[in-house]
């Protein structure tokens, strides 16, 4: 038992203190995006919560050539990035796309800006590459209860706007004619979405923060049919996606090339991912098995009819 | 045929729309419409696409303003949340990946606008279950909305709008893209309606026939304008032909109704010259 033990584990994953940080974090933050990005993809802003993702590179940047940590970047740049599409958008959804777009080219534009600046004044390639692709292990342990505040927020406000957000995700026009408040209820959102995609910057970096947005509630839409259920199945393939992957990477360092360790993001996406197919398996089974029942009851009543006829012959 | 009602204040409009106009963008979508619907009546909306059908429900819905005239909507002026008011839209588009069951589309419309998560699981289940039966959707409750053939769907909304108990029920084109059978059952489903619960039903379609068995009354749209009345007052061809500023001839093939345009009167002269057609437009408020 100790020595498979100590095949998963490799020696002092549970001593280590960015390894229970990261534990935390990463699974705190997995909860928050698969709640949220059920929305996403049920309101089809897959793209909008990307460009809100990538365009935290800027801030995160900015952020750091200040000496704050990335994170209040990531955020501030990803709500006035949801205003400004929101601003621009308007209500077509073609102009939504279009809008998003324009954000997002000019966000990368700041990020090409500070990334060189922060790469030039520190002189090494490492922010870049943590911003960019994130590093679960070095998230820094007094940001904890920022980051676990900040989830608390976005949660509160998806279970607050909870019926609303289902019912003017169904139908924009059945929403307005009960009453919804469509447009401040899609701001809301927005501004939630560009939290919980800061806070999965902060985990796996600006441009891999849509794999836990988008991955995990994707694979849930295909395997459960309640809404409450696609946010739990959600939330609980999002924290075993980062936790698996958490321990990979620190049992990579033992890979070759030795003493190295691959990054702990490749692992959380390429799970994320796995899951995706393993879902679709899996619902695919399911349609199969509940298929044959059917037609097992079909051929039993058909067969029925045949003895009766053949009796009555 | 409400005006012999014994109770007076079911002798009242559940619906009056007094002399409204639309205007969208400098263009004229509705002129001077006026018409009343009666409780528990079942009252068509018919016209072709673009006719104004859509604006003319969101204007009752309050969501689009009127530039002229104003709706009573149970003797009152409109409201941006009307809960006498029930609503279908057209095209809801249920996408396959939508984690929604027919029965949570159903609470949704007991719940849809308010804020937090449902609480008094036992209630809600029980008022959805009932809805569900009273639309004959039961064996379909838990399945995928998404996964429901066209009809299925359209009796899920009617679901969804009728367990606010509203008075007044809109469906917008609900009868589109349905099979003939599918289209059938929904009409029955919406005449039993009616009937029984006195719900007034106010339905838009381009096409009369489907509604013709169980109609009381229609609102005839063409051109941003309206004639209303019985479909024997109003499916004529001077009316009709008014309406549409051309000629226009009404055909009765088997009790099904044909509209068809025709160029030009058969005297030459526009319809809406002679005296029978003007007395024809009076009789339907059509001025």
């Amino acid at each position: 038992m100790s020595q498979v033990l100590r095949a998963l584990f490799a020696p002092g994953f549970f001593a280590s203190g960015p390894v229970r940080a990261a534990l935390v974090v990463g699974a705190v933050v997995a909860l928050v995006t698969g709640v949220v990005g059920v929305f996403t993809v049920i309101r089809g802003q897959a793209f909008a919560g990307h460009a809100l993702g990538e365009v935290g590179s800027a801030g995160g940047s900015a952020a750091f050539l200040g000496g704050a940590n990335p994170l209040w970047g990531y955020m501030g740049i990803a709500v006035v990035a949801a205003g400004l599409i929101e601003l621009l958008g308007l209500h077509r959804p073609r102009a939504r796309d279009v809008a998003t777009g324009l954000v997002l080219g000019a966000g990368l534009g700041l990020a090409a800006l500070f990334l060189y600046l922060d790469t030039t004044s520190s002189s090494t390639t490492g922010v870049s590459v943590t911003i960019l692709f994130g590093s679960l292990f070095a998230v820094s342990q007094p940001m904890l209860p920022s980051i676990v505040a900040l989830s608390a927020v976005a949660l509160v406000v998806i279970a607050s706007c909870y019926r609303m957000l289902l019912l003017s995700s169904l139908s924009p026009d059945l929403a307005a004619a009960r009453g919804v408040p469509v447009r401040a209820v899609a701001i809301a959102y927005l501004v939630v979405m560009a939290v919980a995609v800061s806070l999965a910057a902060e985990t796996i970096g600006t441009i891999l923060a849509t794999a836990l947005l988008i991955g995990p509630p994707a694979t849930a839409l295909r395997l459960t049919k309640r809404p409450g259920g696609a946010m739990a199945v959600a939330g609980l393939v999002g924290v075993a996606a980062v936790w698996i992957g958490i321990v990979l990477a620190y049992d990579s360092f033992y890979w070759p090339p030795v003493d190295h360790g691959w990054p702990v993001s490749f692992f959380v996406v390429a799970l994320v991912f796995a899951f995706y197919l393993a879902g679709g398996a899996v619902a695919a089974l399911g349609r199969a098995r509940r298929d044959r029942g059917r037609g097992a009851a079909l051929r039993l009543e058909t067969s029925t009819c045949a003895d009766a006829h053949g009796q009555a012959a | 045929m409400n005006g012999h009602h014994p109770d007076p204040s079911a002798a009242d409009p559940i619906l009056s729309v007094e002399g409204v106009g639309v205007s969208l963008s400098g263009r004229r979508i509705l002129d001077d419409v006026r018409f009343r619907i009666m409780p528990g009546e079942f009252t068509g909306l018919i016209g072709s696409n673009g006719a104004g059908k859509t604006t003319l429900f969101r204007v009752i819905l309050g969501l689009q303003a009127a530039s002229a005239g104003r709706v009573l909507v149970g003797g009152r002026p409109l409201t941006r949340r009307n809960p006498i008011i029930g609503y279908v839209p057209q095209k809801v588009f249920f996408d396959p990946d939508m984690p929604l069951r027919a029965r949570d589309v159903v609470a949704l419309g007991l719940d849809g606008h308010r804020l937090g998560v449902p609480l008094g699981w036992g209630r809600r289940r029980q008022a959805v279950d009932r809805m569900l039966e009273a639309v004959d959707a039961r064996h379909f409750a838990d399945a995928r909305v998404g996964n429901l053939s066209g009809g299925e769907q359209q009796r899920v909304l009617i679901a969804h709008a009728l367990i606010s108990r509203p008075r007044l029920l809109l469906l917008d084109e609900p009868l589109a893209n349905l099979d003939i059978r599918a289209e059938g059952e929904v009409v029955a489903l919406l005449a039993r309606i009616a009937r029984e619960e006195r719900i007034a039903v106010f339905i838009s379609a381009h096409d009369v026939n489907p509604l013709l068995p169980v109609m009381d009354r229609l609102v005839y749209v063409a051109a941003g304008r309206t004639a209303s009345g019985t479909t024997e007052e109003v499916i004529r061809a001077e009316v009709l032909s008014a309406l549409y500023g051309q000629h226009v001839d009404v055909l009765r093939v088997h009790g099904r109704i044909l509209v068809v345009a025709g160029a030009e009167g058969p005297s030459g002269v526009t319809v809406e010259e002679t005296d029978a057609s003007a007395a024809a437009a009076d009789a339907v408020g059509l001025r």
